[in-house]
């Protein structure tokens, strides 16, 4: 029993909470990809910056005496949401609109994102440094643990308060999307555009505010996702690619442009990074009879410094299989 | 065409003024060191211009290519570490070689299960546990080899056979590399080919800044030898050690030269010949292309090879040049952002305008380090005596403007000059 609880605390709560952050952030790549047709490059960068807009208005929250019974990040968060969503509007129209009117192929836009990287995380390193930061230096993060002696285990069940939050808000984010994407006239507009833009554009649709709203929804999600993950580990200015190809993995597993696709993506990539360096060895311990040969510690499949490449395997793995992903998304 | 070649030779004579100009300020040593180096990053910036100039394929992991290049080098020209021969390494190593070789032949037994009537989803099945059981086994030797070894004699070591030949070497292994990333990537879009490389170059990086045991990681091997007599050579012959360092430095800077010289004239041969225009014809439309019979893929891998090999080369120059493999000196914004900056910025599609682009921006970057020092060093100054107090941690500050500057480069270049400085000329002579 008390293996299975250290597999819940291990894997379970990790792996929903990294599969949320990714999610997030894949539904923004995914939808950009739709509308626009170029992969968002800056996008890692943007859940970076996100996550500081978030991590200084915490720290303003603090310094105005403000305490809530949670962590702080979670009270700033919309209004964070809100300032990069025009942020990326700004983005957007100062280096994507020009070249979009000029009529750039998308492999132009893309490597201005590369350009639009570099600008981010130069601007961010220029105000912030290098070093990491913590959400929780001035405040404990709290953990919540079920007892689970009823069942006969010795430990609790324990995850943080953040982790639980961070759930909760990607479920709501989610369903406010569905909700946007079927029932709302531009939500509709969003889907006929990402599924054909020359028709949606002769019926009528307002291809400019679409775009608009996705550099909105994009740019929101990001800085959600960006403040989540600072949330659950620490705030670094280097993630960039480190983030981005996750990201990238879990929307193209998903099909590039299906918006529910990169979802169910983002919780793939996110648990088999998790189990992947998931140490099976306490696992395993109690079949030790059973099994040829010794068990020792560090069983991990993968070492956690190659975390990286499970998620490269996996977006390679689904490139040959299946290049339009699993729910078949645009393959032009 | 008049026109541009005046344009081309124009700014190939304020090149050389400013290499000048450089010589005067900061002196010759300093010169020929950046010249030695930016001549590297051309022969890299070739390479990308043959994948995205001539061929249309992105590569972002051109720093996962550099570093296999030092690697190699530095595996074939530092001296033999005779602990590690004599210990059980070699034997170890051996063991997880075979464990490999008996994981292909499984992974290829089960690929070729259909020939025993074992087809749809067995197949898969069993090359899926194929896969699983040869990584458990080539894990199994693999994982006590390299602990032995890095407890034992430190790391495998060199081979000690001459330098170029490790350049050479670095050339093969990045091609090996770029092979394989081609054959899975090329058949694909041009996103997932440019997120593929960018993650293979990441996987690179983890893997030569962990592999202790090969590179040494973090703890940098140092020092790697030169293909020509190095300044305490010189002095050892009664040089002073001005000279010698003048001496040194040039002579590796004239053995680079002739390197880039003789992939340069090879590179504007193939460019006006009938395989270049093959490689425009498919960059342009690859369909049309295709209908008059050319084998696109191939092609493309060809090409994707070829770019490549000049990026290894690159990279192990660069290595052996400075004499110290540091896997965690590697940023994917100073190697990778940094040779497409001077592609895009010289003009991709022409090997002149993408040498410019490489020598010239090479030096910019370097100048920028002292100049973003100075503004930094002049904007804190001013604001301290306006009582805001100076900027702190103002060295590694003014280097992250450069990220910025770096970035805006692109943005603005691809709006205002996306053909670059010297643009790809349309060779039609009726």
């Amino acid at each position: 029993m008390d293996q299975l609880i250290f597999f819940i605390n291990k894997v379970l709560v990790a792996g929903t909470v990294l599969g949320s952050i990714y999610a997030l952030g894949a539904i923004g790549v995914t939808l950009i990809f739709g509308i626009l047709r170029f992969a968002h490059f800056a996008h890692g960068d943007m859940m970076t910056m996100g996550g500081f807009i978030a991590f200084v208005l915490a720290g303003l929250c603090a310094a105005a005496g403000i305490h809530v019974p949670f962590a702080t990040g979670f009270l700033v968060l919309p209004v964070a949401m809100v300032i990069a969503a025009v942020i990326a509007l700004g983005l957007d129209r100062a280096f994507y609109a020009p070249l979009r009117k000029r009529g750039a192929k998308p492999v132009t836009l893309l490597i201005a994102s590369i350009g639009v990287t570099l600008m981010i995380q130069g601007v961010i390193r220029l105000f912030f440094g290098v070093d990491t930061r913590s959400f929780f230096e001035s405040e404990p993060k709290k953990i919540l643990r079920f007892d689970m002696s009823w069942i006969g285990g010795s430990r609790p069940i324990t995850f943080t308060q953040p982790e639980l939050f961070m759930v909760i808000i990607t479920v709501v984010l989610c369903l406010a999307l569905h909700f946007f994407l079927t029932r709302s006239r531009l939500g509709k507009a969003m889907r006929a555009m990402s599924d054909n833009a020359d028709l949606a554009q002769v019926s009528g649709i307002n291809t400019a505010l679409v775009v608009r709203v996705t550099w909105i929804i994009a740019g929101a999600l990001a800085c959600c996702a960006g403040t989540m993950l600072a949330l659950d580990v620490s705030l670094t200015p280097d993630l960039a690619f480190n983030i981005i190809l996750p990201i990238f993995a879990a929307a193209i597993v998903g099909g590039l442009g299906q918006a529910y696709g990169a979802i169910a993506g983002g919780f793939l990539i996110g648990f088999a990074e998790t189990l992947a360096v998931f140490d099976w060895s306490v696992i395993l311990r109690p079949l030790q009879p059973y099994i040829p040969f010794q068990i020792q510690g560090g069983m991990a499949l993968v070492p956690t410094e190659y975390k990286l490449t499970v998620a490269f395997v996996i977006l390679v793995v689904v490139l040959l299989a299946r290049p339009t992903g699993i729910f078949k998304g645009a393959s032009t | 065409m008049r026109q541009a070649i005046v344009r081309t030779v124009g700014l190939y004579v304020a090149l050389v003024i400013l290499i000048i100009a450089v010589g005067i300020g900061f002196g010759v040593p300093y010169t020929t060191r950046m010249l030695v180096e930016a001549a590297a990053y051309a022969l890299i910036a070739l390479g990308l211009n043959i994948q995205w100039g001539y061929g249309g394929l992105f590569n972002f992991g051109i720093m996962g290519f550099m570093m296999v290049g030092g690697a190699a080098v530095t595996f074939i020209s530092y001296p033999i570490n005779m602990k590690f021969w004599n210990s059980d390494g070699p034997m170890l190593l051996g063991r997880a070689l075979l464990a490999a070789i008996l994981g292909a032949v499984l992974i290829i037994a089960a690929r070729n299960a259909w020939r025993i009537g074992v087809k749809g989803g067995w197949r898969t099945a069993l090359i899926i546990v194929a896969w699983a059981v040869s990584y458990l086994i080539f894990r199994s030797q693999i994982d006590p080899a390299t602990s032995y070894i890095e407890q034992n004699a430190g790391f495998v070591g060199g081979l000690g056979l001459p330098v170029v030949l490790g350049w050479a070497f670095g050339g093969l292994v990045v091609a090996a590399i770029a092979y394989v990333v081609g054959r899975i990537c090329l058949g694909l879009r041009t996103d997932y080919l440019a997120i593929a490389t960018i993650g293979i170059s990441e996987i690179i990086r983890a893997l030569i800044k962990n592999m202790q045991w090969l590179t040494r990681g973090t703890l940098t091997v140092s020092p790697i030898r030169w293909p020509v007599p190095l300044p305490e050579d010189y002095q050892a012959k009664g040089i002073d050690t001005f000279t010698a360092l003048i001496y040194a430095r040039g002579g590796f800077l004239l053995l680079v030269a002739a390197i880039l010289a003789v992939v340069m004239v090879l590179l504007v041969r193939a460019y006006g010949g009938p395989w270049g225009r093959m490689m425009r014809a498919i960059r342009d439309n690859y369909i049309a292309a295709g209908s008059m019979g050319k084998n696109v893929t191939a092609r493309q891998l060809e090409i994707f090879v070829l770019g490549s090999i000049l990026m290894g080369i690159g990279g192990a120059i660069l290595v052996s040049f400075a004499q110290i493999l540091d896997p965690s000196s590697y940023q994917p914004i100073n190697h990778t952002f940094l040779i497409w900056v001077m592609v895009i910025v010289g003009g991709a599609g022409n090997n002149w305008g993408a040498l410019f682009g490489a020598i010239f921006i090479y030096i910019i970057w370097l100048l920028s380090e002292p100049l973003a020092q100075l503004l930094f060093g002049s904007i804190s100054h001013w604001s301290s005596a306006i009582g805001w107090g100076a900027i702190p941690d103002i060295e590694s500050r003014s280097l992250q403007m450069r990220v910025f500057v770096l970035g805006l480069v692109i943005t603005i270049a691809l709006r205002y000059a996306p053909k670059g400085l010297i643009p790809e000329s349309a060779q039609s002579r009726r």
